[in-house]
């Protein structure tokens, strides 16, 4: 591998940001599933902040210069994946339910990350009442089906439907209710392990306060895992919300583009043959998916020394060679023994 | 644990706080101390389920406000108990509850258990389907995938894998249905069987209400080839939501196991390779499947409830959408509380049928 790896030497910033690291450490299929992941991510990024551009017609529009839309039309020129049965352009819907996904990650993921990171350094630095309270409460959760759970949280917060932020914050409380735990979990077990470190004891012996502790001691290094959480939840995140609007819990159609909601209104074409109003948002969904688990999986193997696929040793800096991640495993492995 | 990262071979023991407390003792003190840990997970979940239904008022005035005349509102709520004060109320349903009281559901007056009871009976075999479904599809490819590791095979199942998780229970239906109802006109579009074969069953002595067998039963074959006709769809929709969990978990843990010393003594006496897979790695790497398909109820229940809204299953998830969309939300905490046993009570027997099969899990 790198060999200023080895030596300590420290690299330019940029080969040290997680995804570029990662993309230089992999080789083979490792580095043709993160490449992947990363196009399908940054063309779901793209269309998120080009909505208003791309999209021809507006997400509740139903009508322009020519007249209203007809409904239930098969693909044409004029609306070039068809029109649903409520008469809009599905083609604008999937554009703009990229940016509606968006908002409802980030918005669920920052709020888990914040609240998960908090509990589990409080939970994990003080132990005793606290961590058990809460440790039992998040196993509860854990165990306990997402969606359901996220359905009651919607009831609460908006009674079902609202308007555009509403049902955004809705949506996005329902899914981090459901995250919390996992991100409690992780950063607790971080600060058990990092509170015995010698770092941790040399800065309570010169009088630290716990707050500055946990907040510069123990908080970077414990958050180290979470660009993989992240892209993991992320995926997470877009099925909670797609499952949520399914059942009619999301956002209101005249408020926002769906894809979930717009699966919903498509099921009962599909009975009929009517593919084109399902299958775009549908596609939508899974390639959104796909590409942020993609990034997650890759980053999650490159992490691990023992799943990461390796350059040929002696080449040093040779180029990406296939056949050296099959070879590396045993190896690696033999090394383990 | 519905994300992809791979359960550990011991992950279930992390969520057993007491296991390193106690010492020694034998498969009874497990199982009893297993028994008792359900428990503060039942009440958490039941407690936090009860305030957040009532933060938002009470149940009456959620179902049938507007539509009742105030003094009559006000009568019905006062006759429930809705207008004591909250802490009163929840002793009082943590009590029925813990006396198998549910409640009653306010749009149809049902006992909830009866109604769990009726509805649940479909739920179980759609989920014994898919689970049927997810092995028969996900344990040999995982097998497939560890015996060519890293070769094109093993890249498309891990692929396959990933897009079976990426792909939304409801889509996958979606597809199904257009591609094999739709299209081909192969299978039936939705429910659980043709209305003759609803009524046939309906009339039977002493229903199980798991249509197949009920059919089995009475010996009406074109009744049985009706809902297995109608079963294919949703199971196999749910099931392969699954299979790409178990497939990626048997391909860990085979190669997992085919790094271990003994493995590597077979091979050095020259047993092939394809031995080493089905013979030696293929038994000890099933043992943390057992733990995960507890882990993976859960999310076979969520997909559940999915499934049976894309296919018109008219079993516990379906209902629940139904009471949900009539507000009748003492359905629907009776619903989630029961699905919370539910799902403790199904983690309870894995871990014990874990301990069972493998001695290291017990302490």
């Amino acid at each position: 591998m790198n060999a200023s790896a080895v030596s300590g030497r420290k690299q330019p910033l940029m080969y040290r940001l997680p995804v570029i690291s990662h993309f230089r450490s992999s080789v083979g299929l490792q580095r043709g599933m993160l490449v992947t992941g990363l196009v399908l991510t940054l063309g779901f990024l793209l269309t998120a902040a080009f909505a208003p551009i791309i999209a021809p017609y507006g997400f509740a529009q139903l009508s322009d210069a020519a007249g209203p839309f007809p409904a239930q039309q098969p693909p044409s020129p004029a609306h070039i994946w068809g029109t649903t049965v409520g008469g809009y352009d599905v083609f604008s819907r999937v554009i703009w339910g990229a940016q509606t996904a968006f908002v409802v990650i980030v918005v669920a993921v920052a709020m888990s990350i914040f609240l998960g990171v908090v509990l589990g350094l409080l939970s994990g630095y003080f132990g005793g009442w606290l961590d058990r309270t809460l440790v039992v409460i998040a196993d509860a959760i854990y165990a306990f089906p997402s969606l359901l759970l996220a359905i009651v949280m919607s009831i609460v917060i908006s009674h079902g439907q609202s308007s555009f932020w509403g049902g955004i914050v809705a949506c996005s409380v329902a899914i981090s209710v459901v995250f919390v735990p996992q991100y409690f979990r992780v950063i607790r077990a971080e600060t058990i392990r990092l509170k015995a470190e010698p770092y941790v004891e040399s800065a309570k012996v010169v009088g630290a306060s716990s707050a500055r502790i946990m907040g510069r001691h123990i908080f970077k290094n414990a958050t180290r895992t979470l660009p993989l959480i992240f892209t993991l939840n992320a995926s997470e995140a877009i099925l909670t919300l797609a499952g949520l609007g399914f059942l009619g819990f999301g956002i209101e159609p005249t408020s926002a583009a769906e894809w979930g909601f717009d699966l919903n209104k498509a099921i009962a074409d599909a009975s009929s043959g009517i593919w084109w109003t399902g299958v775009y948002p549908g596609m939508a969904i899974v390639l959104t998916v796909l590409g942020l688990t993609l990034v997650g999986e890759s980053i999650n193997d490159l992490n691990d020394p023992r799943l990461r696929g390796r350059k040929k040793a002696a080449a040093g800096k040779g180029g990406p060679d296939s056949t050296a991640g099959a070879q590396a495993a045993p190896e690696a492995e033999a090394r383990v023994l | 644990m519905t994300t992809l990262t791979e359960a550990p071979l011991n992950d279930a023991d992390g969520l057993l706080p007491s296991k390193k407390k106690s010492t020694g003792g034998g498969l009874g003190t497990y199982i009893l101390i297993r028994f008792f840990l359900i428990i503060p997970t039942i009440f958490i979940l039941v407690t936090l389920v009860f305030f957040l239904m009532r933060v938002i008022g009470d149940p009456i005035t959620a179902a049938q406000g507007g539509r009742l005349p105030p003094e009559a509102l006000a009568q019905r709520i006062h006759e429930a108990g809705y207008d004591r004060p909250i802490l009163v109320q929840y002793f009082e349903y943590v009590g029925q509850v813990a006396t198998g009281n549910f409640g009653t559901t306010i749009t149809d007056r049902r006992p909830v258990v009866e109604m769990v009871l009726t509805f649940g009976t479909a739920t179980l075999e759609l989920a014994i389907n898919a689970l049927i479904v997810a092995l028969l599809v996900g344990i040999p490819l995982g097998l497939i995938a560890a015996y060519r590791r890293d070769k094109a095979p093993d890249a498309v199942l891990r692929f396959f894998a990933i897009l079976c998780y990426a792909t939304p229970v409801f889509f996958a239906g979606l597809l199904m249905k257009l591609t094999f109802s739709a299209w081909l006109g192969w299978l039936p579009v939705a429910g659980r069987a043709s209305t003759r074969t609803e009524l046939a069953m309906g009339s039977l002595a002493a229903p199980s209400g798991i249509y197949w067998l009920d059919a089995l039963r009475s010996g009406n074959m074109a009744a049985y080839g009706d809902v297995v006709s109608h079963s294919i769809l949703p199971a196999a929709t749910l099931g392969l939501l699954t299979a790409g969990v178990f497939l990626r978990l048997v391909r860990t843990n085979v190669i997992g196991t085919l790094g271990k010393d003994y493995v590597e003594a077979g091979r050095s006496r020259g047993v092939s390779n394809y031995r080493l897979v089905t013979k030696h790695a293929y038994k000890p790497a099933l043992i943390p499947i057992i733990t995960v398909m507890g882990l993976q109820i859960a999310l076979l229940l969520g997909g559940a409830v999915l499934t049976e809204s894309t296919f018109e299953w008219k079993g516990l998830g379906y209902q629940l959408v139904q009471y949900l969309n009539s507000r009748d939300f003492v359905a629907v905490q009776g619903i989630v509380v029961m699905l919370a046993v539910i799902v403790g009570v199904t983690n309870f027997i894995v871990d014990v049928v874990a301990a069972l099969i493998d001695p290291r899990v017990r302490y």
